[in-house]
Parts: structure tokens; sequence; C-alpha cells
């Protein structure tokens, strides 16, 4: 790691300075949505559809509207009055804001009801009959595509079948000849399940609209708050500098507060309607049953190699089970996502990808889980195929990617799939954690452990990742191009205020972005205040989620300090009566070039600003970036898992887990780490436990968190991590990311460590989340 | 019915329904909204508060059953001296991110190393496992329950 | 979620609140602990339309042995029964197994074992054991065999009017030990199995007392009496656990779920039957 270069009391890049956010969350001074409580409030509960699909041929709210303390029960014909029955979403399809016509999973929105007390909105569900006519359910995406399927989408003006989307990219013929040159194909078939991000504070909001003055002040758990305004202005058909979205402290994300749902549209025309705020936030049960779900990745991977280990090709087909709705929340121009860094961290000519979504009977979603947009499905079958492939080869996990990887000097690096990788040493990554991990001595002990019928196995991911969209010649989000912005003034006593359009869910952005401004200014980072999340009070930006913050609201945040740089060099100028050229700015002191005897501090720049300015020179120290990136950027690492299976019980545990990552500079390494433990944490979880299924009737079964698995502590393997820092070269600080890499990198670690346990038996594939009935089963069929 | 409960030391008298659970009680009518709910099932620990002196979790006990007992929330954690040992650990070993679990974390840490000087790790993961964490991979709320208590015997060795 | 509204009595002693569930009738419950009762009013699954506090009931809350048993009072606490020194072998296994630690604080023994979940650990441990269920009504105090308290999921032999005031466990004069083995798949989760068992040993190291009882793997707790007879008697080997393992697996008919297949179910019956009898001899062995 390289040392920091400015001193500890300045807290620039390098330094783990301490987090500014704790303060308050540590004495439970948080303000999370539902401690927001203005006067008047109202409550929203929701009646949600018990059955996975039927006919509504009727709802009798009258007795529920009878009950004391009960305002309004709203229905989607009246929503329908207001145009407001549907609504767009981020994938250009629409979906039922409340359900007019049919349900079509289970948990959907059907009604709601506005009373003075959550308690009584609660009670109101029950009075509210509801006349529902069964129609069949469809709970694979395999059914919804065959012949004959009952239509989901029958509302949907020339949709004749349940196809939701059809995306392919790569080169067929190329891939073709390349299979044609294999001296072996390697194939894997597996489902990367439907799991949940399931952040700790479930969603919810407060709408505010003011029915005389058309104000809507809207305080919602928002990863993307401008993005929303524009939506809600859009959907709602309100003007939109009348909203006003504040987002407050948000108790995680992972992607679950991107899109809007259907509860936030009906408390907002719910308020507008009575002229009260409404608030609404969703039971646990609400929020893993209705809101955004992620991956449910049907893949088939094929990989084309020679008997000396060399890849050669790489042919996808997937089928993604979408929900009833197309609500992926992703980048317009990317039907599944950012899957094209499926070619991994490897060198090869040729890939084609055939993907195809299907509409099914079950909740909408797709949202990016601590993930950027479908990587985190791409990265685990590369290094699952890629693994497989060593032991058909029969060379090592190891070897085999280090005779296959991208090498330094290949970078810029253009992929099979058209991706270019900014920059990377695979090899040193993957040696060091090897070294570290002890790996030539672990297969001893794997050998000799198998000799006692013990079951060790050593699983390997290199993952490689593409963040921080986007570009905005390719990516936007319901045309809103993927920039990100920071806007600084720094007063004249020194002391600086930093806006962002990004928002942060607890990655720790208050203080990270203040470190950005302390390297290149040298104002302390504890004399910076880190604003975001107000709509009103922030620059535009697209938002937190795809590990986007640091490179593109990061990168603004340090041209924008470089612009005020530039003209603190200027007025320092002034104030040394030297030349603009010859002022060198090092830590917050400006000095003339030769005479370092000679200096101002950015203090009294800061005061000249506004004092003693050179003649001609515009008053103040303030200016605003919006940063397009001219590329992703591409974290990658390696990750090392050693398990141990017990062969009576198919259990597993994890004896060791090492990781490796290299995410370029990183800002503050003690963030970035406490980053890396949660995600491979989550990794961890959907490799083991973490899902959500359904039964034939489309009934959701991991609806609690009794049924929906979240590791406690007692669960999480500890953690040994490792870091490399090959900056990236386009990023104006180097920084490339870090929130996801651990969730995306890891499930495949885990998993390949299961199946090197049983490799030796023929075992070559146990679908996530490994659980232990299915270790046992495999060993048993094998053996 | 009424009710009366110390919350951090002030006595609170309130006429609640019987199914006003205890966490509303804290939250909306006394007004601490430190205490935190993150699921239905008494899975989470989101709510955990210390009621005579022991974490439960407030979702799942009945305000009126807390009648004349003394609860202990994240806001009662501070004292004259300043921070209690387990919230100067959480933010110095970086064992929050959103902060959403903290409250219940540090309440259930400050309740463990009132009882067990010199928890091991195994120690305060078993008995942390009753409240979820979905940011940090627990490592650093380990490591800060483990440096509070080292803290806390340091000092009182040292007097 | 919230429950549904309902009133509340406040007893102070087991006549009131014995009487209170008499007022009540059939839409009276008796709250103790709650851990399982609130969750279940506020997913509206569960409507009281009266609850009958025990808490403040005085001189519930003991864990002591007196007469040759292990007595638990219907307020004791699971996390006190982790903590006490008067439980022994499959007791003291299983405690630290129950819920997670902050729902062992308040939730209580007596009130699991009068849930009757099949998938809760208690009552496998009782029939392991041979305990009674103490109960008191109107006419007074009885004792039930765990094995005739059990009804079914979820219900038991109890009188409407009559609440589980307490447990009888015998508590072993010779050489004895017990295990708790549950796979459970994470912290806080019902079994997805789990075997109790208990053995007492004589002075020549047979086995002279037997129980094994299984979690999860069928409608109710189930005692497995073929393998506890076949155990009698013999000295404890390998092979003798393995034969009685076999017996449980066959007494086993776990169904595939969410959780896994049923044969896989069964399979782990087998393995922590001779595991947990094992550990239990060893116990034993070394009392």
């Amino acid at each position: 790691m390289a040392a920091p270069t400015t001193p500890a009391e300045i807290g620039g890049i390098g330094h783990s300075v301490q987090r500014k956010e704790d303060a308050r969350l540590i004495e439970g001074q948080g303000n999370f949505l539902d401690d927001i409580d203005l006067p008047s409030t109202l409550h929203m509960a929701i009646l949600r559809s018990p059955l996975a699909h039927a006919r509504i041929n009727g709802i009798d709210s009258s007795a529920a509207t009878a009950l004391d303390g009960v305002l309004a029960v709203v229905t989607g014909d009246l929503m329908d009055q207001h145009g407001l029955a549907w609504m767009p979403t981020l994938s250009g399809d629409t979906q039922a804001v409340l359900a007019t016509d049919k349900v079509r999973y289970q948990g959907q929105e059907v009604a709601a009801v506005i009373a003075t007390d959550p308690y009584i909105a609660t009670d109101a569900l029950e009075h509210i009959e509801v006349d529902y006519e069964e129609l069949p359910p469809i709970t694979t995406p395999q059914q919804s595509l065959e012949e004959g399927a009952a239509l989901i989408r029958d509302e949907k003006e020339g949709q004749t079948d349940n196809l939701a989307y059809t995306w392919e990219t790569g080169d067929q013929g190329a891939t073709e000849e390349a299979f044609a040159q294999a001296d072996r194909v390697v194939t894997l078939e597996t489902h990367y399940p439907r799991s949940h991000p399931a952040p700790l504070e479930t969603c919810g909001i407060v709408a505010d609209v003011n029915s005389v003055t058309g104000q809507a002040t809207i305080y919602m758990t928002s990863q993307a708050p401008h993005a929303h305004r524009t939506l809600f202005a859009m959907v709602a058909g309100l003007p939109e500098q009348n909203i006003r979205i504040v987002s407050p402290d948000i108790g995680g994300g992972f992607g679950n507060k991107v899109p809007i749902y259907p509860g936030y549209v009906v408390a907002t025309a719910a308020s507008l309607l009575i002229g009260q705020p409404v608030k609404w936030v969703e039971s646990r049960t609400e929020n893993l049953i209705s809101t955004g779900f992620a991956r449910d990745y049907y893949m088939k991977g094929e990989l084309a190699v020679t008997d000396e280990g060399r890849i050669l090709g790489l042919r996808v087909n997937m089928l993604s089970d979408q929900g009833a709705f197309y609500s992926d929340a992703q980048p317009t121009q990317f039907r599944a996502g950012l899957f094209h860094v499926v070619t991994g961290s490897y060198d090869f000519g040729a890939a084609h990808i055939d993907c195809k979504g299907a509409f099914t009977n079950k909740a909408p979603g797709g949202v990016a889980y601590r993930c950027s947009f479908r990587i985190t499905e791409a990265s685990y079958l590369i290094e699952r195929l890629v693994q497989n492939a060593a032991y058909e080869v029969g060379i090592d996990p190891a070897e085999m990617r280090l005779r296959n990887f991208i090498q330094p000097e290949q970078f810029p690096y253009e992929t099979a799939t058209g991706f270019v990788y900014d920059s990377g040493d695979y090899p040193t990554a993957l040696r060091t954690a090897l070294d570290e991990v002890g790996y030539e001595d672990l297969r001893r002990e794997q050998a000799e452990a198998r000799a006692e019928g013990r079951l060790i196995g050593i699983g390997i991911a290199h993952f490689t990742e593409a963040v921080g969209a986007g570009p905005s010649r390719t990516y936007d989000i319901a045309g809103l191009k993927m920039i990100d912005s920071a806007e600084l003034r720094v007063h004249p006593t020194g002391k600086a205020i930093l806006k962002l359009g990004v928002k942060t869910q607890g990655q720790g952005h208050e203080t990270t972005f203040a470190q950005i401004v302390a390297e290149v200014l040298g104002i302390p980072a504890n004399d910076i205040k880190v604003e975001h999340g107000d709509t009103d009070h922030t620059p535009y930006g697209l938002g937190t989620y795809a590990s986007r913050s640091t490179p593109v609201g990061g990168a603004a945040t340090a041209v924008v300090a470089r612009k005020l740089a530039d003209k603190s060099k200027k007025i320092a100028a002034h104030l040394l009566e030297a030349a603009d050229e010859d002022i060198e700015l090092a830590s917050g002191v400006f000095s003339v070039a030769g005479s370092p005897d000679r200096s101002v501090t950015i203090q009294d720049v800061a005061l000249a600003a506004y004092t003693n300015l050179p003649e001609g020179m515009e008053y103040g120290l303030e200016d605003v970036t919006y940063y397009d990136p001219p590329n992703l950027t591409y974290p990658y690492g390696s990750y090392i898992v050693v398990v141990e299976v017990d062969p009576d019980t198919g259990v597993w545990q994890v004896q060791r887990m090492v990781a490796l990552d290299d995410c370029g500079v990183r800002i503050n390494p003690m963030i970035v780490e406490g980053q890396i433990c949660g995600g491979l944490t989550e990794g961890f979880a959907m490799s083991a436990m973490q899902w959500i299924t359904f039964d034939d009737d489309g009934n959701c079964i991991g609806a609690n968190f009794m049924d929906y698995l979240v590791p406690t502590a007692w669960e999480t393997p500890r953690f040994e991590l490792l870091a490399t820092e090959v900056p990236s070269p386009h990023h104006p600080i180097g920084a490339k990311g870090v929130g996801e890499s651990a969730t995306v990198g890891s499930p495949a670690a885990f998993v390949n460590a299961v199946i090197d346990a049983l490799a030796h038996l023929g075992v070559r594939n146990i679908d996530m989340p490994v659980l232990p009935d299915r270790v046992w089963a495999a060993i048993d069929e094998a053996s | 019915m009424e009710i009366t409960v110390t919350i951090n030391g002030s006595d609170h008298a309130s006429d609640v329904e019987p199914r006003t659970l205890l966490v509303d009680h804290i939250r909306r009518t006394v007004g601490l909204t430190g205490t935190h709910v993150g699921c239905d099932t008494t899975s989470c620990g989101a709510c955990t508060v210390l009621m005579d002196g022991k974490p439960v979790k407030a979702c799942t006990v009945l305000a009126a059953q807390a009648d004349g007992s003394e609860v202990t929330t994240v806001e009662g954690l501070k004292t004259a001296d300043g921070l209690h040992p387990v919230q100067q650990a959480f933010t110095d070993d970086h064992g929050l991110q959103c902060g959403f679990c903290t409250p219940g974390m540090m309440l259930v840490g400050a309740s463990l190393i009132a009882e067990n000087a010199d928890p091991s790790d195994d120690e305060v993961r078993w008995a942390i496992s009753g409240n979820l964490c979905r940011c940090t991979g627990y490592i650093n709320i380990v490591k800060a329950i483990r440096t509070a208590a080292a803290r806390v015997a340091e000092s009182s060795n040292g007097s | 979620m919230f429950p549904a509204r309902f009133d509340l009595v406040v007893a102070q002693s087991v006549g009131e609140a014995v009487e209170a569930k008499a007022d009540a009738g059939e839409g009276g419950r008796f709250l103790a602990g709650g851990q399982s009762l609130i969750p279940m009013m506020k997913m509206r699954v569960a409507f009281p339309d009266t609850l009958i506090d025990i808490n403040r009931i005085a001189g519930l809350g003991a864990i002591e042995r007196a007469n040759g048993h292990l007595q638990v009072g219907a307020l004791a606490r699971h996390a006190e029964v982790v903590a006490s020194d008067a439980t022994f072998g499959a007791i003291a296994a299983a405690a630290p197994w129950v819920a997670d630690p902050l729902v062992r604080n308040r939730g209580t023994m007596c009130g699991s074992v009068a849930h009757c979940d099949p998938e809760g650990d208690w009552n496998s441990v009782l029939l392991a054991t041979g305990a009674d269920v103490v109960a008191q009504g109107p006419n007074g105090e009885r004792s039930i065999p765990i094995a005739g308290f059990i009804d079914g999921a979820f219900t038991s032999t109890l009188g409407e009017d009559e609440l589980v005031v307490g447990l009888r466990i015998p508590v072993p004069s010779g050489r004895s030990g017990g295990a708790y083995l549950k796979l459970e798949r994470k912290v806080g989760d019902y079994a997805t199995v789990a075997v109790a068992s208990h053995l007492e040993l004589d002075d020549s190291g047979a086995i002279s007392a037997a129980g094994l009882a299984l979690t999860s793997v069928n409608p109710i707790n189930t005692k497995v009496a073929d393998a506890e007879a076949l155990l009698v008697g013999q000295q404890p080997s390998e092979e003798l656990f393995a034969e009685a393992a076999e017996l449980a697996a066959a007494a086993a008919e776990p169904r595939d779920d969410v959780r896994g297949s049923a044969a896989w179910k069964r399979q782990v019956v087998r393995t922590y039957t001779k595991r947990g009898l094992a550990a239990a001899a060893q116990q034993a062995e070394g009392s």
C-alpha cells in the first residue's frame, strides 16, 4: 500500500480516519425513516394478495372504512381514477401499483388502509373482503415459456407469451470456431437462486404533500434520491421543483432501496388526497415477499479448453426468472446487467452469451444486490467453470487460472464481450493469496485427510468486477446519464461543506469523501462536513449502488477539490507575491518553489477568497463538478476458502477464508476492510443458507427471518484479509470501488471449496445454497 | 392500562393498550427512537433493550409486562462520565456501518462484559448470536466488544 | 406487525391465573415468556381474547434438586437453565441450543414444553429423561408423564383450566450421561433434526437405563422405545449404538421440505444417534 501523503491530523487518503457518522449512531441519535414523526401523521398498511395468481372480481372495503380511526381505504380503482394504478419500471416495463385486474404474485399490493395509528391500520386489513378467482400459478421460468402456458401479462399490449426480454452478446461465429478447436468442452448447468438484500431496516416513506402549496416533501429510504425525484415527477405528474426527497439515515440498502415501490406511490397519493403526512414502513415480511429480490438465473456455461488447460472460448445460455413484472434496476441498454464480465480474469478470444427472461407468478425485482448489475451471477459462473475445467483437464485449479490470466502488460485489455479492463496484476494477486493460505501444504493435508476418510476442500475464486457505471455514452437509467456530482464550498474560516449526489447507506461517505477533499486541499477531514440525501440541498446525481459512489461521486469530489486548489494557488500567489506557476501545494500549505519558507495555508487562502483577491477574480471558494467517467473501473481479487465436509451429514464448516482484494487506492483502509468483511459474509450467506424459494402454489418460502436465513456471528466464518494496490489509471485518485467485490467474488470460492472436497468422487456441481442435504446427496450419488 | 416503566433512570407513567409492544411504547410514547424494529419474529435483535439488566427483544415483550421494570435503551448507555466503553470501542474499531443493529449490539455487549470481564472471540459471537447485522460481517463488532472489555478491566485494575 | 386487541389479566397467584383461565374459556391463553406466542399474535395467526400474564406470580422460578428430581418452575427462563448447576446430562446439553441468547432471557422452559411444538427441543429431552409435567387446575395439582402430556403438534392433554406450574425430571442416582445433538441451520432456528440421548450405567458398566428421543422428524417429539429397550442391559459399544441408530432412523418419519430431503434427515438421525449415545456413554463413564 502506498503511504499516506498527508499527516494524520489532516487525514487525507490512506488514513483510517474514525467515522464522522458514528457519533450520532452510537448514541441512538440517528435519524432513520421510522424515527421521523411529523405532526398529524397518518399510517398506512397494505393488503397483499395471499395468492400467486388470481383474478380480482371485486373488493369490499366498507367494513374497514367504517372502523374507528380509519380515514380511507385506497384501492386500484381509486388509483386508476388518478392515472396511477400502474407505474413504469426501471427496465421499461409497467408494474401494478394496486391490482385492478389480477394479482400476479403472492404479496402483491391490493389495497391500502390509511389510519391514525399503525395498529388500527393493520386491524382494518382484516376487514377488507377481496373476491379472488384463482388462476393456475406459474412458478418456474421453464414452465412459463412452455407452449400453452397461461399468459401472466394479459394486460400488456402485444404480449402473447411470457417472455420478458431477450439479450445476446459476443461473437457467435468466432465462439463456434473456438469450440471446434477445443480438445474438450467443460459444461456447468447451475441455478443462482433467488436472494434478497434484506437490509436490517426495511423500506419506508413519509409523504408530506401540502395540498395548498403543492409542495411534496417525501422522506424515503432511497439509495438514489435525485433520480427518484425525477421519476416521481414523471410518474405522478408533479412539478419537479415542488418535490423534495429526503433520504435520511439508511439502515442498509444493498440494492433493495433503489427501485420505487408501489407503497411509495400510494402513500404519496394518499397524502395528496387527504392533506396530511402519511407514513408507511414495511414489515419484514412485506420486505421479503414484495420488494426487489435479486439473482434467480438458470445458467448453462460451456468452456472450450485444450488439453494443456488453455481456455479458447465461452458459451453461455441463460434463463432468468423475472417475476410478474420486468423491473430489474439496471442501465437502459443492459438487459442482463453487466453480465458481459462473465469472461472473468482470463485471456481468450471468443465468447457468446444468449439470455432470455421469463415472467412468472413471483415478486418482481432483479435488483443488483450488493452487485454491479448481474456481475455476481457472471463472476460465479466463470469461476465455477474454470475450477471444473481444471479437474477435467487434470491440472491444479490454481495453475489453471495462472495459465489463462490476462497478464499485467496486456492492460488496457478488451474482452471478448467488448469490455475494456483498465488495469490489474492478477498473477501477483493469486500468488500472494496462495502463499498466505499455504496452498501446497493444504493440498498435501487434503490428500492425507482423504486417505483417512475425511473430506477437506480448497476453493479458489479470482474475480474481476466492472463497477462505477458509468460513461454517459453507454450508461443511463430511464434516460438519465449515469454521471455524478460534488459541490464544494470552503468558508472564510477554512472549514468546508461538501455536497454529494450519491447517498450513503452505511458505507461511510461522510468520512471518506471528506478525506478526498483533505487529500487535495489539505483541509483536515474533520473540518469538512459532507451533506447528502436531500435533493433540495445537494447537486444532482444517480445515487449509490453498483459500487459507483467512489468511482463516480468520488471522482467528482477529487475534481471539484482540484478546481478549488487551482483557484487557491492563484490566491496564494497573490498573497505571496509570486507567480501562479511557482506555487506548490502540499498538505494544505502553499509555498513558493525554491523558497519553502514563503508560504500560506489553505486557511489563509480561504479567508482571502472572501477578503483579499487578485484583481479580476470572482469572490468565494466554491465550485461544482459533474463527473462523466471515461470507463468503468475493474476491481478484482483472489479468494481462497478451506472447508471440511462431514461425510455422514453433509454439513460443511469453513476452516479458513483468505481474501485478497485489489480495489486500487484505498481512501480509508479501515472502512474498505469493513466493506469487504460485510461483503464476504453476504457471499457466505448466499452460498450456505440465504435463499428465497416457492412452493408449487407460488407461496413464498422465506417470508420472514425464521425462514429467510441471515447468518449470525456464530455461523459467520473468520476472514483473513490481504491487499494489493494497482490504481485505476483513469480515476482521478486511482480508486476503483469496493462495496460489492466481496459479495461478487466469494460465493464461487465457498462453493468451489465444497466441490473440491468431493471432486475426487466426481462431483462437479451442487447448486446454491449448498445445503447439507445436497452435499450428502452428491456424495451418496457419487459413491 | 396504567403502567410505569423506568427508562434510563426516569419513570414514565402512561396509559397503554394491553397489546402495545414495549418497542412501540419506547419509540412512540416515550419518544426514544434509538431502539429499532427490524423484523416481526424475534429474530433480528434490532429492538434489543436491557430489561432489569438482561437483554431482551422489545418487539416480543408487551409494554404492560415491563410495568415496574428498569429498562435501559441505547440512549441510556452514556453517563455523566461520557460514552460507555462499548460505545467508544464501536467507533474506534469500526464496529458499525449503517448503525441500525448497533444499539442492540452495544447493549448485548454491555451486558456481556458486565458478567464476563474477558470474553473470548467465541463467547462474544455466542452472546450476539441473537442479533443480526447485515453490514459488518460481525468481525469488528466482536473486536469492539472485546476492546471495551479490555478497557474496562484495565481501568478497574488501575483504580 | 402488531397483535390484535385482547384483554390482559395480570395474575398474582396460580389460583388467580387458573381462575382467570377458566373465566376466559377457549379464548384465554397463559403468557409466560411469550417468545412464541407474541410473534404468532403479531403475525395474526393467534388471536387470544384474553392473555393471563403469569410473570408476576411468586415462587415459580426455581430450578432445584429435591427428592431425587430436578424441579423446574413455570417461570424458569431458558437462560437460567443454561446457567444452573442443578441440571445434568441431556438437559444441560440442550439448554444452550434452545432459540437464541436473547430469547432465552425471556422464554421459559415450561412454556416451551406446554407449546408442544414438534420442532421444539425440550420435549425430546424430557422424553429421553422420563420427566413429568406438573399441572395445576381448579382441583389441585397433578403430574403428567411427558409421553402422556404430548397429544399432538401444538396440543397437549392439559385441561383448559390447567396451568403448567413445573417439571419434575428424575435425577439418575448412579453414573449417567446425556447429549442433545441438534442440526440447526443457524442460531435461533428450530431443529432440522435433533436427537436427545440419556444413558445410565450400572456398576458393571452395562446400561441400566436409556432414553432416546427425536425432534422435528415426526408429527410430534418421538421416543424411540425399541432402541431404548435394545440398549438396556448391554455394554456400551459402537456396534450397539449403530444398531440403536438404525432403530432411531426407522422410527423417524421426516418429510421432504426446504430444509432437506427425508432420506437425508433420516441419515442425520442415524448419525446423531450414534454420536449422541457415544457422547452420553463417555460422559457416564467419566461421571
